[in-house]
């Protein structure tokens, strides 16, 4: 026994005098994870979380989250002797004064994109490969919250500089909730302490900002990572994987190594794009005035989507015995982002009403094995993508050449039209993959090696594909459509007969499938090869 | 049909294959001081870093290409510290994917549900908990219950309230009463309708009387714009003609739409252009909407000029400015 071996058995050793959790311990540290580029993606989050944390308590040492006004005499000369707010004052400062000051500011930015990419990339990885199925229904509904409270806590964070930019955002946030039935401009003046922009929003966001969601934000991944932990990771379907089985490597020391260091890869990434690659240049845009702006005024890319929604709204308000509803604000700005959230929470449990499957899944779907799932996505994202292209109509507009009403045009028609034709074609696709898994399992590999037969027959060569890959490609299940009574014994509908004809008609859809390739027929084939 | 049909089998987990460091001490070796390496470097990234802290002038800028000019020490800083984290990271990686073992074990997934026997006793426990709550029968308890619970979710909105003062007529009126001078932005100086050429914008505000202060929450209601163009190019009903002043016409600069700076105006074709969403405004026509989601007209203000010479409000704004509110009546 080396010297570091016996180190490595005392600390087991006082760890269990005094918890008793020496089996708990062994277990968990032998932990099996499985492995997949894709399953880093949610790392990527928690990591950026851990550098917003890290990088955010340093800025809030010099930050002033104050809205009184101050004459600026700092040392970025454009703006000496300008009137602002101690926030954008204090956020220059750290700009040009504090060393690393500028550092840890684009550290935070960048921290704070990689996190909503990383949240994104993620939730369409556990979408489209079904991750989110029973028993993880609810680690999925938790992610969403984590998505939606992403967005807003990115939203409060590139406001509180106080900027000419982020101004605009906020003067667009108070006027969503100005917009509100009834109780907007009561909400709107206490929100603001009075009329906008008054002097309370920004050290009011501060709080929540810095205190309030960072906590929410730290129960919620705690409960997220418990449940992966409990509930075991899923695992990409491949010889020797089971529903019944886990995969990979132990946690100790493999994982430790590799997820320890993959968090210092992150941070070292996001300190590169930190030194080398300037974001919200805050001192371009110069303070706050709500009677000035810049063009080319762009949310953040999460917030990008919601901002074109706004962009290409019809111009509808009602007004009526004296009141006003601008269905132009609450319509995109917050009933279409309520039903889709809501939709997006609920989604396993509406796919698994309309096929009928209660059972626990751990093995993972190919998407295009599970053509519906994925159209449906492949939907909803070309939904969100119109709208973001709509988001940056003013910049793509000059870019290409076009004009502003061309653009808006093309994401008004195309975000009803190209959602339903991406659907299609994503099915089609999906189904197409199928039948060439299918065809790959019976025919084998196409080689490129011609061969002329002695009757002047040219064939190519196909190699059957080994036998881990056949299984791969047929060692999904196809689930049959449910089939519901629409009529009782005595052949008169019952009262439940819509509903189930309905969800007949939804899982038929759902069960589309090409037939995979089964061994009966690789064995025929082979007879008359 | 698949009944029948035999299914292509599961072939098993595939054969471990070796690494070459598993078996060979050289590559071993080789891979160690690979690992060695890394972390070693990642010292130097962060002696970069203490060098650039101590040593590097915060005004020193070098160039470098594509990025252009950058601050030497921001540059140091941030270089240092990327490459004192990621070497820590790739060293750690690549340890655990040379030298570390990497045959895949398997670990057995048991079903979440519990066995028949534990679960019917668990429902029973929950069931007779309930019942022996007994809310079900005392519905008495139950609904001053209710109601309790939903009276003391009243204490958060009720503590809020101070956050902030009524709207009253707030969002309804602005500073500008009849006679306000309209003065520059920035400036403060009153204006002529000779100080503007057909064609010119200028950016108000209402002229502050001796001793006020201009606050933002002003700004953000009483900007006004000022444009001027040849008479015979409005296209307005009499009334709203009479609101201008020799070409020259005042527009709200706050959108109707969500209250942002409308403040690109294109000469040409005489358009007011809302950055933030691109609604879009024709002057000629007293700001009529022509495009994007605005659904109203950016309230025109009354101008005229006064006995000096100088531009004023002949009246206030006649509807509220900004962005639509449930108040709102038009």
């Amino acid at each position: 026994m080396t010297a570091r071996e016996r180190i490595a058995g005392n600390v087991a050793s006082y760890v269990d005098d005094r918890t008793g959790a020496a089996k708990w311990m062994k277990k968990n540290l032998t932990k099996v994870f499985p492995d997949h580029w894709s399953f880093l993606l949610g790392e990527i989050c928690l990591y950026s979380f851990v550098i917003l944390l890290l990088s955010g308590t340093f800025l809030t040492f010099w930050f002033d989250p104050s809205q009184r006004e101050v004459i600026y005499d700092g040392g970025y000369q454009p703006l000496s002797g300008l009137k602002m707010s101690a926030a954008y004052a204090s956020t220059l400062h750290i700009s040009f004064e504090v060393r690393g000051g500028l550092l840890m500011r684009q550290i935070h930015h960048w921290a704070a994109l990689i996190f909503m990419v990383g949240i994104v990339v993620h939730l369409l990885r556990v979408y489209f490969t079904g991750a989110f199925r029973k028993p993880r229904e609810f680690n999925w509904i938790i992610g969403v919250g984590l998505l939606t409270l992403g967005i807003v806590e990115g939203f409060l964070g590139y406001s509180l500089p106080d900027d000419l930019l982020s101004g605009t955002g906020i003067r667009i946030a108070e006027a969503i909730i100005q917009a509100l039935p009834l109780v907007g401009s009561y909400i709107a003046f206490f929100a603001f302490g009075g009329p906008f922009p008054g002097e309370a929003f920004i050290p009011r966001i501060y709080t929540v900002h810095v205190l309030l969601l960072p906590g929410i934000f730290l129960a919620l991944i705690t409960v997220h990572l418990m449940l992966v932990w409990y509930q075991k990771h899923t695992q990409f379907p491949g010889p020797g994987r089971t529903e019944k089985n886990v995969v990979g490597y132990p946690l100790m020391p493999v994982y430790m190594a590799k997820a320890g260091g993959f968090f210092f890869i992150v941070f070292g990434v996001t300190a590169f794009l930190g030194a080398v690659a300037s974001i919200n240049p805050i001192w371009l845009y110069g303070p706050y005035t709500p009677g000035q702006i810049s063009a080319g005024s762009q949310p953040d890319w999460y917030m990008g989507w919601l901002d074109g929604l706004v962009r290409m709204s019809p111009p509808i308000e009602t007004h009526a015995f004296g009141h006003t509803i601008s269905w132009n604000i609450l319509i995109p700005g917050l009933i279409l982002p309520g039903i889709m959230f809501t939709g997006l929470a609920l989604y396993p449990f509406i796919e698994s009403w309309a096929t009928g499957d209660k059972r626990e899944h751990h093995l993972l779907d190919r998407p295009r094995n599970a053509p519906n799932r994925t159209a449906i996505g492949a939907m909803a994202l070309t939904f969100t993508l119109v709208s973001l292209l709509n988001g940056g109509n003013d910049i793509i507009a000059q870019q290409f050449h076009l004009t502003i009403n061309q653009m808006m045009w093309f994401s008004r028609i195309g975000v009803l039209v190209l959602p339903p034709i991406a659907f299609i074609v994503t099915k089609r696709l999906c189904l197409s993959l199928q039948r060439a898994d299918r065809d790959l399992v019976l025919h084998g590999r196409e080689t490129g090696r011609l061969v002329r037969m002695p009757n002047g027959e040219f064939t190519e060569i196909h190699e059957p594909i080994s036998a881990e890959k056949a299984w791969l490609l047929t060692s999904h299940e196809q689930i049959a459509p449910l089939e519901l009574p629409e009529l009782d014994n005595a052949g008169v509908r019952h009262p439940g007969a819509l509903k189930n004809k309905i969800r007949n008609r939804i899982s038929r859809a759902a069960a589309v499938a090409v037939p995979k390739a089964t061994e009966t027929e690789r064995r025929e084939l082979e007879g008359h090869h | 049909m698949s009944n029948e049909l035999e299914p292509i089998k599961d072939p098993g987990l595939p054969a471990h294959v070796h690494r070459k460091a598993d078996s060979d001490p050289i590559a071993a070796q080789r891979a160690e001081r690979q690992v060695a390496i890394l972390f070693a470097l990642s010292a130097v990234g962060t002696l970069l870093l203490i060098y650039s802290y101590i040593f590097v002038k915060s005004d020193a800028f070098i160039f470098i290409p594509v990025i252009g000019n950058t601050a030497a020490q921001h540059l140091g800083l941030g270089i240092g510290m990327a490459i004192a984290l990621f070497c820590i990271g790739a060293g750690a990686i690549h340890w655990a994917k040379t030298l570390m073992p990497d045959e895949e074990v398997i670990a057995q997934r048991h079903e979440f549900r519990s066995e028949d026997e534990d679960r019917a006793e668990f429902v029973k426990t929950v069931k007779a908990g309930a019942a022996a709550a007994g809310l079900g029968r005392r519905p008495l308890i139950k609904t001053s219950l209710g109601v309790a619970l939903g009276f003391a979710g009243l204490t958060p909105l009720l503590l809020l309230r101070d956050l902030g003062p009524l709207p009253k007529e707030s969002l309804q009126k602005t500073s500008w009463k009849a006679g306000t001078r309209l003065v520059t932005d920035p400036g403060d100086r009153p204006i002529r309708p000779e100080d503007l050429e057909v064609g010119a914008v200028a950016q108000t505000l209402p002229e502050l009387a001796p001793g006020e202060e201009r606050t933002l929450n002003n700004i953000g209601k009483d900007a006004v714009l000022l444009i001027r163009l040849r008479p015979e190019e409005f296209n307005l009903d009499a009334e709203r003609l009479s609101w201008t002043h020799e070409g020259i016409i005042a527009f709200s600069k706050i959108c109707s739409h969500m209250g942002c700076a409308v403040a690109l105006y294109e000469q040409q074709t005489k358009h007011l252009l809302c950055p933030c969403h691109q609604s879009t405004f024709d002057v000629t026509r007293a700001a009529k909407v022509i495009f994007g989601p605005a659904a109203r007209p950016l309230p025109q203000l009354n101008i005229t000029v006064d006995a000096e010479g100088y531009l004023v409000a002949r009246t206030p704004f006649t509807e509220p400015v900004g962005p639509s509110f449930w108040e709102r009546s038009s």
